[in-house]
Protein backbone atom coordinates (compact mmCIF):
# COMPACT_ATOMS: atom_id res chain seq x y z
CA UNK A 1 0.00 0.00 0.00
CA UNK A 2 2.93 2.12 0.85
CA UNK A 3 4.53 1.14 -2.62
CA UNK A 4 1.40 2.47 -4.24
CA UNK A 5 1.41 6.23 -3.16
CA UNK A 6 5.26 6.22 -3.80
CA UNK A 7 4.37 5.09 -7.40
CA UNK A 8 1.56 7.30 -7.62
CA UNK A 9 3.44 10.36 -5.88
CA UNK A 10 6.26 9.87 -8.02
CA UNK A 11 4.35 10.12 -11.39
CA UNK A 12 2.85 13.12 -9.88
CA UNK A 13 5.93 14.32 -9.00
CA UNK A 14 7.42 14.17 -12.58
CA UNK A 15 4.04 15.42 -13.93
CA UNK A 16 4.37 18.95 -11.99
CA UNK A 17 7.64 19.75 -12.98
CA UNK A 18 6.95 19.38 -16.81
CA UNK A 19 2.97 19.90 -16.66
CA UNK A 20 3.31 18.46 -20.07
CA UNK A 21 0.65 15.75 -19.77
CA UNK A 22 -1.96 18.40 -17.67
CA UNK A 23 -1.34 21.17 -19.89
CA UNK A 24 -2.06 19.10 -23.63
CA UNK A 25 -4.87 16.62 -21.82
CA UNK A 26 -6.75 20.17 -20.59
CA UNK A 27 -6.60 22.30 -23.70
CA UNK A 28 -7.22 19.02 -25.77
CA UNK A 29 -10.20 18.81 -23.64
CA UNK A 30 -11.18 22.18 -24.11
CA UNK A 31 -10.64 22.00 -28.27
CA UNK A 32 -13.29 19.10 -28.46
CA UNK A 33 -15.84 21.03 -26.81
CA UNK A 34 -14.83 23.79 -28.88
CA UNK A 35 -15.45 21.52 -31.61
CA UNK A 36 -18.76 19.97 -30.23
CA UNK A 37 -19.89 23.62 -30.42
CA UNK A 38 -19.34 24.19 -34.24
CA UNK A 39 -21.75 21.17 -34.62
CA UNK A 40 -24.76 21.66 -32.03
CA UNK A 41 -24.77 25.63 -30.82
CA UNK A 42 -27.81 26.79 -32.83
CA UNK A 43 -28.02 30.05 -33.46
CA UNK A 44 -30.39 30.72 -30.15
CA UNK A 45 -28.16 28.81 -28.12
CA UNK A 46 -27.43 25.21 -27.46
CA UNK A 47 -29.31 21.83 -27.61
CA UNK A 48 -29.13 20.76 -24.18
CA UNK A 49 -29.84 17.27 -24.62
CA UNK A 50 -26.11 16.87 -25.94
CA UNK A 51 -23.73 18.73 -22.96
CA UNK A 52 -23.59 14.92 -21.25
CA UNK A 53 -22.63 13.42 -24.57
CA UNK A 54 -20.28 16.39 -25.33
CA UNK A 55 -18.56 16.36 -21.47
CA UNK A 56 -18.36 12.70 -21.88
CA UNK A 57 -16.40 12.63 -25.26
CA UNK A 58 -14.38 15.41 -24.19
CA UNK A 59 -12.98 13.15 -20.42
CA UNK A 60 -12.66 10.15 -22.80
CA UNK A 61 -10.47 11.46 -25.74
CA UNK A 62 -8.36 14.12 -23.23
CA UNK A 63 -8.27 10.84 -21.04
CA UNK A 64 -6.79 8.55 -23.67
CA UNK A 65 -4.33 11.26 -24.74
CA UNK A 66 -3.33 11.27 -21.07
CA UNK A 67 -2.95 7.54 -20.46
CA UNK A 68 -0.94 7.06 -23.85
CA UNK A 69 1.98 10.02 -22.55
CA UNK A 70 1.61 8.94 -18.98
CA UNK A 71 3.12 5.20 -20.50
CA UNK A 72 5.12 6.50 -23.26
CA UNK A 73 7.30 8.69 -21.10
CA UNK A 74 8.24 5.35 -19.20
CA UNK A 75 8.88 3.74 -22.29
CA UNK A 76 10.98 6.71 -23.72
CA UNK A 77 13.37 7.07 -20.48
CA UNK A 78 13.33 3.29 -20.51
CA UNK A 79 11.96 3.34 -16.90
CA UNK A 80 9.55 0.91 -16.75
CA UNK A 81 12.21 -1.60 -16.38
CA UNK A 82 13.50 -0.38 -13.90
CA UNK A 83 9.71 -0.03 -12.09
CA UNK A 84 9.06 -3.88 -12.59
CA UNK A 85 12.46 -4.45 -11.49
CA UNK A 86 12.07 -2.93 -7.85
CA UNK A 87 11.37 -4.72 -5.38
CA UNK A 88 7.09 -4.20 -4.98
CA UNK A 89 4.62 -6.03 -6.70
CA UNK A 90 3.51 -5.45 -9.67
CA UNK A 91 0.12 -5.17 -8.96
CA UNK A 92 1.33 -2.33 -6.73
CA UNK A 93 2.88 -0.49 -10.10
CA UNK A 94 0.07 -0.59 -11.61
CA UNK A 95 -2.24 0.49 -8.78
CA UNK A 96 0.33 3.47 -8.74
CA UNK A 97 -0.21 4.36 -12.59
CA UNK A 98 -4.11 4.07 -12.02
CA UNK A 99 -3.77 6.52 -8.79
CA UNK A 100 -1.73 8.71 -10.49
CA UNK A 101 -3.52 9.46 -13.92
CA UNK A 102 -7.26 9.22 -11.85
CA UNK A 103 -5.87 12.50 -10.53
CA UNK A 104 -4.72 13.61 -13.97
CA UNK A 105 -7.83 13.15 -15.12
CA UNK A 106 -9.91 14.57 -12.24
CA UNK A 107 -7.71 17.80 -12.78
CA UNK A 108 -8.58 17.83 -16.31
CA UNK A 109 -12.31 17.47 -15.44
CA UNK A 110 -11.62 20.28 -13.25
CA UNK A 111 -11.04 22.27 -15.62
CA UNK A 112 -13.19 21.01 -18.28
CA UNK A 113 -16.65 20.67 -16.37
CA UNK A 114 -16.75 24.42 -15.09
CA UNK A 115 -15.43 25.39 -19.40
CA UNK A 116 -18.92 22.91 -20.30
CA UNK A 117 -20.97 25.23 -17.27
CA UNK A 118 -19.20 28.37 -18.76
CA UNK A 119 -19.74 28.11 -22.88
CA UNK A 120 -23.22 26.28 -23.14
CA UNK A 121 -24.51 27.70 -19.50
CA UNK A 122 -25.08 23.96 -18.61
CA UNK A 123 -26.49 23.37 -15.01
CA UNK A 124 -24.71 21.17 -14.11
CA UNK A 125 -23.86 22.23 -10.50
CA UNK A 126 -27.54 21.93 -9.77
CA UNK A 127 -26.00 18.93 -7.85
CA UNK A 128 -22.31 19.52 -7.24
CA UNK A 129 -21.93 16.36 -4.66
CA UNK A 130 -23.44 14.30 -6.95
CA UNK A 131 -21.62 15.27 -10.05
CA UNK A 132 -17.98 14.93 -8.43
CA UNK A 133 -18.98 11.07 -7.34
CA UNK A 134 -20.26 10.52 -11.10
CA UNK A 135 -16.65 11.85 -11.93
CA UNK A 136 -14.86 10.14 -9.50
CA UNK A 137 -16.34 6.58 -9.99
CA UNK A 138 -16.13 6.98 -13.71
CA UNK A 139 -12.21 8.45 -13.69
CA UNK A 140 -11.50 5.44 -11.34
CA UNK A 141 -13.19 2.98 -13.65
CA UNK A 142 -11.29 4.62 -16.77
CA UNK A 143 -7.63 4.94 -15.24
CA UNK A 144 -8.09 1.24 -13.75
CA UNK A 145 -8.77 -0.44 -17.30
CA UNK A 146 -6.78 2.11 -19.30
CA UNK A 147 -3.97 1.00 -17.55
CA UNK A 148 -4.02 -2.46 -18.15
CA UNK A 149 -4.33 -2.00 -21.65
CA UNK A 150 -2.39 1.11 -21.98
CA UNK A 151 0.44 -1.02 -19.91
CA UNK A 152 0.16 -3.80 -22.15
CA UNK A 153 0.46 -1.93 -25.31
CA UNK A 154 3.88 -0.53 -23.65
CA UNK A 155 6.06 -2.99 -26.18
CA UNK A 156 3.12 -3.18 -29.34
CA UNK A 157 4.69 -1.06 -32.38
CA UNK A 158 1.17 0.56 -33.21
CA UNK A 159 0.37 1.12 -29.90
CA UNK A 160 -1.22 4.49 -30.12
CA UNK A 161 -3.46 3.48 -33.13
CA UNK A 162 -4.66 0.32 -30.81
CA UNK A 163 -5.01 1.83 -27.37
CA UNK A 164 -8.48 3.39 -28.60
CA UNK A 165 -9.00 0.23 -30.09
CA UNK A 166 -9.19 -2.06 -27.17
CA UNK A 167 -10.02 0.59 -24.61
CA UNK A 168 -13.43 2.07 -25.59
CA UNK A 169 -15.28 -1.21 -26.48
CA UNK A 170 -14.66 -2.18 -22.66
CA UNK A 171 -15.45 1.57 -21.57
CA UNK A 172 -18.61 1.61 -23.41
CA UNK A 173 -20.60 1.08 -19.93
CA UNK A 174 -18.64 3.49 -18.07
CA UNK A 175 -19.57 5.73 -20.65
CA UNK A 176 -23.20 5.13 -21.02
CA UNK A 177 -23.22 5.38 -17.26
CA UNK A 178 -21.96 8.43 -16.48
CA UNK A 179 -23.63 10.02 -19.93
CA UNK A 180 -26.87 8.65 -18.54
CA UNK A 181 -26.49 10.21 -14.52
CA UNK A 182 -24.89 13.14 -15.85
CA UNK A 183 -28.41 13.59 -18.06
CA UNK A 184 -30.36 12.32 -14.97
CA UNK A 185 -28.96 15.43 -12.91
CA UNK A 186 -29.70 17.89 -15.76
CA UNK A 187 -32.61 20.12 -14.53
CA UNK A 188 -35.20 19.20 -17.17
CA UNK A 189 -37.86 22.19 -18.82
CA UNK A 190 -39.13 24.45 -17.11
CA UNK A 191 -40.57 22.69 -14.13
CA UNK A 192 -36.34 22.31 -13.72
CA UNK A 193 -36.90 19.04 -12.20
CA UNK A 194 -34.25 16.34 -12.30
CA UNK A 195 -34.48 12.49 -12.10
CA UNK A 196 -32.26 11.41 -8.94
CA UNK A 197 -33.76 8.15 -9.16
CA UNK A 198 -32.06 7.45 -12.15
CA UNK A 199 -28.71 9.34 -11.05
CA UNK A 200 -28.46 6.98 -8.28
CA UNK A 201 -29.12 3.96 -10.39
CA UNK A 202 -26.13 4.78 -12.90
CA UNK A 203 -23.79 5.65 -9.73
CA UNK A 204 -24.82 2.57 -8.52
CA UNK A 205 -23.92 0.89 -11.86
CA UNK A 206 -20.86 2.54 -12.11
CA UNK A 207 -19.67 1.36 -8.52
CA UNK A 208 -20.51 -2.47 -10.00
CA UNK A 209 -18.23 -1.56 -12.95
CA UNK A 210 -15.55 -0.26 -10.91
CA UNK A 211 -15.51 -3.06 -8.75
CA UNK A 212 -15.70 -5.88 -11.78
CA UNK A 213 -12.69 -4.37 -13.21
CA UNK A 214 -10.38 -3.68 -10.46
CA UNK A 215 -10.59 -7.29 -9.40
CA UNK A 216 -10.41 -8.61 -13.27
CA UNK A 217 -7.19 -6.24 -14.00
CA UNK A 218 -5.53 -6.84 -10.42
CA UNK A 219 -6.06 -10.52 -11.24
CA UNK A 220 -4.90 -10.22 -15.24
CA UNK A 221 -2.21 -7.77 -14.94
CA UNK A 222 0.49 -9.86 -13.23
CA UNK A 223 0.36 -12.22 -16.24
CA UNK A 224 -0.52 -9.45 -18.93
CA UNK A 225 2.40 -7.04 -18.53
CA UNK A 226 5.57 -7.82 -20.47
CA UNK A 227 8.97 -8.09 -19.43
CA UNK B 1 -9.50 -40.96 -36.03
CA UNK B 2 -10.04 -37.61 -35.01
CA UNK B 3 -9.43 -36.25 -38.86
CA UNK B 4 -12.20 -38.69 -39.63
CA UNK B 5 -14.64 -37.52 -36.63
CA UNK B 6 -14.21 -34.02 -38.18
CA UNK B 7 -14.96 -35.39 -41.75
CA UNK B 8 -17.95 -37.03 -41.01
CA UNK B 9 -18.99 -33.88 -39.00
CA UNK B 10 -18.23 -31.87 -42.41
CA UNK B 11 -20.42 -33.96 -44.64
CA UNK B 12 -23.18 -33.93 -41.85
CA UNK B 13 -23.22 -30.34 -41.63
CA UNK B 14 -23.72 -30.27 -45.65
CA UNK B 15 -26.62 -32.81 -45.62
CA UNK B 16 -28.15 -31.04 -42.51
CA UNK B 17 -27.76 -27.63 -44.43
CA UNK B 18 -30.09 -29.18 -47.02
CA UNK B 19 -32.34 -31.08 -44.23
CA UNK B 20 -32.87 -27.87 -42.65
CA UNK B 21 -33.65 -25.44 -46.01
CA UNK B 22 -36.44 -28.65 -46.57
CA UNK B 23 -37.65 -27.86 -43.16
CA UNK B 24 -37.93 -24.14 -42.77
CA UNK B 25 -40.27 -24.00 -46.15
CA UNK B 26 -42.14 -27.06 -46.41
CA UNK B 27 -41.86 -28.49 -42.53
CA UNK B 28 -42.81 -25.18 -40.58
CA UNK B 29 -45.87 -23.53 -40.81
CA UNK B 30 -45.71 -19.63 -42.06
CA UNK B 31 -46.03 -16.99 -39.17
CA UNK B 32 -49.40 -15.53 -37.76
CA UNK B 33 -47.86 -12.09 -37.25
CA UNK B 34 -44.71 -11.56 -39.71
CA UNK B 35 -46.08 -13.91 -42.08
CA UNK B 36 -42.97 -15.04 -44.63
CA UNK B 37 -40.16 -13.32 -43.19
CA UNK B 38 -40.07 -14.63 -40.25
CA UNK B 39 -38.50 -17.89 -41.78
CA UNK B 40 -35.14 -15.92 -41.23
CA UNK B 41 -35.49 -16.37 -37.72
CA UNK B 42 -33.93 -20.37 -38.27
CA UNK B 43 -30.76 -18.94 -39.65
CA UNK B 44 -30.53 -15.69 -37.92
CA UNK B 45 -30.63 -17.12 -33.86
CA UNK B 46 -28.56 -20.18 -34.95
CA UNK B 47 -25.93 -17.62 -36.07
CA UNK B 48 -25.98 -15.85 -32.84
CA UNK B 49 -25.98 -19.13 -31.08
CA UNK B 50 -22.47 -19.96 -33.18
CA UNK B 51 -21.56 -16.03 -32.39
CA UNK B 52 -21.70 -16.84 -28.63
CA UNK B 53 -20.03 -20.58 -28.61
CA UNK B 54 -16.96 -18.56 -30.07
CA UNK B 55 -16.92 -15.79 -27.76
CA UNK B 56 -16.72 -18.08 -25.23
CA UNK B 57 -14.47 -20.32 -26.32
CA UNK B 58 -11.81 -17.42 -26.83
CA UNK B 59 -12.66 -16.20 -23.60
CA UNK B 60 -11.80 -19.15 -21.95
CA UNK B 61 -8.80 -20.39 -23.89
CA UNK B 62 -7.01 -16.95 -23.48
CA UNK B 63 -7.75 -17.31 -19.89
CA UNK B 64 -6.05 -21.14 -20.24
CA UNK B 65 -3.25 -19.40 -22.08
CA UNK B 66 -2.56 -16.86 -19.80
CA UNK B 67 -2.69 -19.68 -16.99
CA UNK B 68 -0.83 -21.95 -18.83
CA UNK B 69 1.76 -20.16 -21.20
CA UNK B 70 0.81 -23.04 -23.41
CA UNK B 71 0.50 -22.01 -27.23
CA UNK B 72 -1.90 -24.59 -28.47
CA UNK B 73 -4.83 -22.61 -25.98
CA UNK B 74 -3.60 -19.11 -28.14
CA UNK B 75 -4.51 -20.97 -31.50
CA UNK B 76 -7.91 -21.71 -30.26
CA UNK B 77 -8.61 -18.45 -29.29
CA UNK B 78 -7.41 -17.02 -32.33
CA UNK B 79 -9.23 -19.11 -34.69
CA UNK B 80 -12.80 -18.58 -32.48
CA UNK B 81 -11.64 -15.03 -32.23
CA UNK B 82 -12.40 -15.54 -36.13
CA UNK B 83 -15.03 -17.35 -36.37
CA UNK B 84 -17.11 -14.66 -33.76
CA UNK B 85 -16.35 -12.22 -36.31
CA UNK B 86 -17.45 -14.28 -39.19
CA UNK B 87 -20.64 -15.05 -37.09
CA UNK B 88 -21.35 -12.16 -36.11
CA UNK B 89 -21.17 -10.42 -39.19
CA UNK B 90 -23.70 -13.14 -40.31
CA UNK B 91 -26.05 -12.16 -37.12
CA UNK B 92 -25.68 -8.81 -38.53
CA UNK B 93 -26.75 -9.23 -41.79
CA UNK B 94 -29.36 -11.49 -41.39
CA UNK B 95 -30.48 -9.62 -38.17
CA UNK B 96 -30.53 -6.16 -40.72
CA UNK B 97 -32.34 -7.78 -43.27
CA UNK B 98 -34.87 -9.12 -40.52
CA UNK B 99 -35.52 -6.11 -39.03
CA UNK B 100 -36.48 -4.43 -42.38
CA UNK B 101 -38.96 -6.59 -43.24
CA UNK B 102 -40.68 -6.74 -39.33
CA UNK B 103 -40.02 -3.13 -37.80
CA UNK B 104 -39.19 -0.93 -41.17
CA UNK B 105 -35.47 0.10 -40.07
CA UNK B 106 -32.83 -1.82 -40.58
CA UNK B 107 -31.38 -0.88 -37.35
CA UNK B 108 -32.64 0.28 -34.17
CA UNK B 109 -30.96 1.01 -30.81
CA UNK B 110 -32.38 -1.51 -28.96
CA UNK B 111 -30.49 -3.32 -25.88
CA UNK B 112 -29.60 -6.71 -27.37
CA UNK B 113 -28.87 -5.13 -30.68
CA UNK B 114 -26.28 -2.76 -29.30
CA UNK B 115 -25.07 -5.71 -27.40
CA UNK B 116 -24.71 -7.63 -29.59
CA UNK B 117 -22.69 -4.75 -32.00
CA UNK B 118 -20.72 -4.13 -29.19
CA UNK B 119 -19.64 -7.82 -29.08
CA UNK B 120 -18.97 -7.79 -32.34
CA UNK B 121 -17.18 -4.80 -32.33
CA UNK B 122 -15.05 -6.15 -29.70
CA UNK B 123 -13.69 -8.87 -31.11
CA UNK B 124 -12.98 -7.09 -34.38
CA UNK B 125 -11.17 -5.12 -32.10
CA UNK B 126 -9.57 -8.68 -30.88
CA UNK B 127 -8.67 -9.01 -34.19
CA UNK B 128 -6.79 -6.07 -35.15
CA UNK B 129 -4.96 -6.63 -32.21
CA UNK B 130 -4.00 -9.93 -33.46
CA UNK B 131 -2.91 -8.57 -36.92
CA UNK B 132 -1.21 -5.50 -36.00
CA UNK B 133 0.48 -5.44 -32.77
CA UNK B 134 3.02 -7.91 -33.65
CA UNK B 135 5.13 -9.69 -31.29
CA UNK B 136 3.45 -9.27 -27.65
CA UNK B 137 0.34 -8.97 -29.42
CA UNK B 138 -0.65 -12.67 -28.04
CA UNK B 139 -1.14 -11.57 -24.24
CA UNK B 140 -2.58 -8.31 -24.98
CA UNK B 141 -5.43 -9.99 -27.19
CA UNK B 142 -5.74 -12.50 -24.81
CA UNK B 143 -6.24 -9.75 -22.12
CA UNK B 144 -8.81 -8.13 -24.34
CA UNK B 145 -10.89 -10.95 -24.64
CA UNK B 146 -11.40 -11.69 -20.70
CA UNK B 147 -12.32 -7.99 -20.11
CA UNK B 148 -14.34 -8.15 -23.04
CA UNK B 149 -16.14 -11.41 -21.40
CA UNK B 150 -16.40 -9.83 -18.08
CA UNK B 151 -17.79 -6.91 -19.69
CA UNK B 152 -20.82 -8.76 -22.02
CA UNK B 153 -23.34 -8.59 -18.69
CA UNK B 154 -22.38 -5.29 -18.42
CA UNK B 155 -22.58 -3.95 -21.52
CA UNK B 156 -26.20 -5.76 -21.48
CA UNK B 157 -27.36 -4.31 -18.49
CA UNK B 158 -26.52 -1.11 -19.11
CA UNK B 159 -28.53 -0.68 -22.81
CA UNK B 160 -31.29 -2.40 -21.29
CA UNK B 161 -32.87 0.29 -19.54
CA UNK B 162 -33.26 1.71 -23.17
CA UNK B 163 -36.85 0.10 -24.99
CA UNK B 164 -36.73 -3.26 -25.70
CA UNK B 165 -37.87 -3.96 -29.22
CA UNK B 166 -36.21 -7.04 -30.12
CA UNK B 167 -38.06 -10.37 -28.86
CA UNK B 168 -37.83 -11.66 -25.38
CA UNK B 169 -35.17 -14.85 -25.11
CA UNK B 170 -38.74 -16.47 -24.07
CA UNK B 171 -39.25 -16.77 -27.53
CA UNK B 172 -37.30 -20.30 -27.69
CA UNK B 173 -38.59 -22.16 -24.88
CA UNK B 174 -41.95 -21.18 -26.11
CA UNK B 175 -42.18 -22.03 -29.91
CA UNK B 176 -44.41 -23.66 -31.87
CA UNK B 177 -44.03 -27.31 -31.60
CA UNK B 178 -44.33 -27.48 -35.30
CA UNK B 179 -41.28 -24.85 -35.70
CA UNK B 180 -38.97 -26.04 -32.77
CA UNK B 181 -37.71 -29.01 -35.29
CA UNK B 182 -36.54 -26.92 -37.76
CA UNK B 183 -35.06 -24.32 -35.33
CA UNK B 184 -32.82 -26.95 -32.71
CA UNK B 185 -31.61 -28.79 -35.79
CA UNK B 186 -30.68 -25.06 -37.46
CA UNK B 187 -29.02 -25.05 -33.95
CA UNK B 188 -27.22 -27.99 -34.40
CA UNK B 189 -26.43 -27.64 -37.45
CA UNK B 190 -24.39 -24.12 -36.84
CA UNK B 191 -22.94 -25.55 -34.27
CA UNK B 192 -21.87 -28.19 -35.87
CA UNK B 193 -20.27 -25.76 -38.86
CA UNK B 194 -18.69 -23.99 -35.99
CA UNK B 195 -17.03 -27.13 -34.91
CA UNK B 196 -15.71 -28.21 -38.19
CA UNK B 197 -14.59 -24.46 -38.69
CA UNK B 198 -12.68 -24.24 -35.36
CA UNK B 199 -10.90 -27.60 -35.64
CA UNK B 200 -9.87 -26.72 -39.40
CA UNK B 201 -8.73 -23.35 -38.56
CA UNK B 202 -6.97 -24.55 -35.18
CA UNK B 203 -4.88 -27.03 -37.38
CA UNK B 204 -3.53 -24.40 -39.73
CA UNK B 205 -3.18 -22.11 -37.11
CA UNK B 206 -1.02 -24.41 -35.13
CA UNK B 207 0.64 -25.57 -37.90
CA UNK B 208 2.07 -21.60 -38.70
CA UNK B 209 2.97 -21.93 -34.89
CA UNK B 210 5.16 -24.52 -35.27
CA UNK B 211 6.60 -23.61 -38.44
CA UNK B 212 7.78 -20.25 -37.25
CA UNK B 213 9.15 -21.98 -33.54
CA UNK B 214 11.38 -24.33 -35.62
CA UNK B 215 12.20 -21.41 -37.47
CA UNK B 216 13.34 -19.61 -34.69
CA UNK B 217 14.98 -22.89 -33.02
CA UNK B 218 17.12 -22.57 -36.34
CA UNK B 219 18.07 -19.35 -36.03
CA UNK B 220 19.01 -19.56 -32.87
CA UNK B 221 21.12 -22.79 -33.48
CA UNK B 222 22.58 -21.19 -36.00
CA UNK B 223 21.51 -23.48 -38.81
CA UNK B 224 19.37 -20.82 -40.89
CA UNK B 225 20.28 -17.58 -41.40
Amino acid sequence: MRNVATLAWKDLRVEFRSREILYTMAFFGAMVLLIFSFAFVKADGVVADVIPGMLWVAVAFAGTLGLSRAFERERESETMRGLLLAPTSRTAIFLGKAVSISVFMLIVEAVVVPLVVLLFQAPLFEHPLLLVTILILATLGFSVVGSVFAAMLLRVRSRDVLLPVVLYPILVPLLIAGTKATAAILPVGITGATDLETAYFWLRFLLVYDLIFIVVALWTFESLVIE
Amino acid sequence: MKRAIIYVLAALCGAGFFYTLNQIFYGTPIDKLLYFNQKIFYYHVPNSFALFAAVFTCGISSILFLRRREGRFDDVALAAGELAVLFGGAMMITGAVWAKAAWNVWWAWDARLTTALLLWMTMIGYMLVRKYAGQSGERLAAGLAIFGMANVPLIYYSVKIWRTLHPETSVVPTLDPSMRLAFWSSVLLFLGFYTVLLVARVSQVRARRRMREVWERGLDAGILE
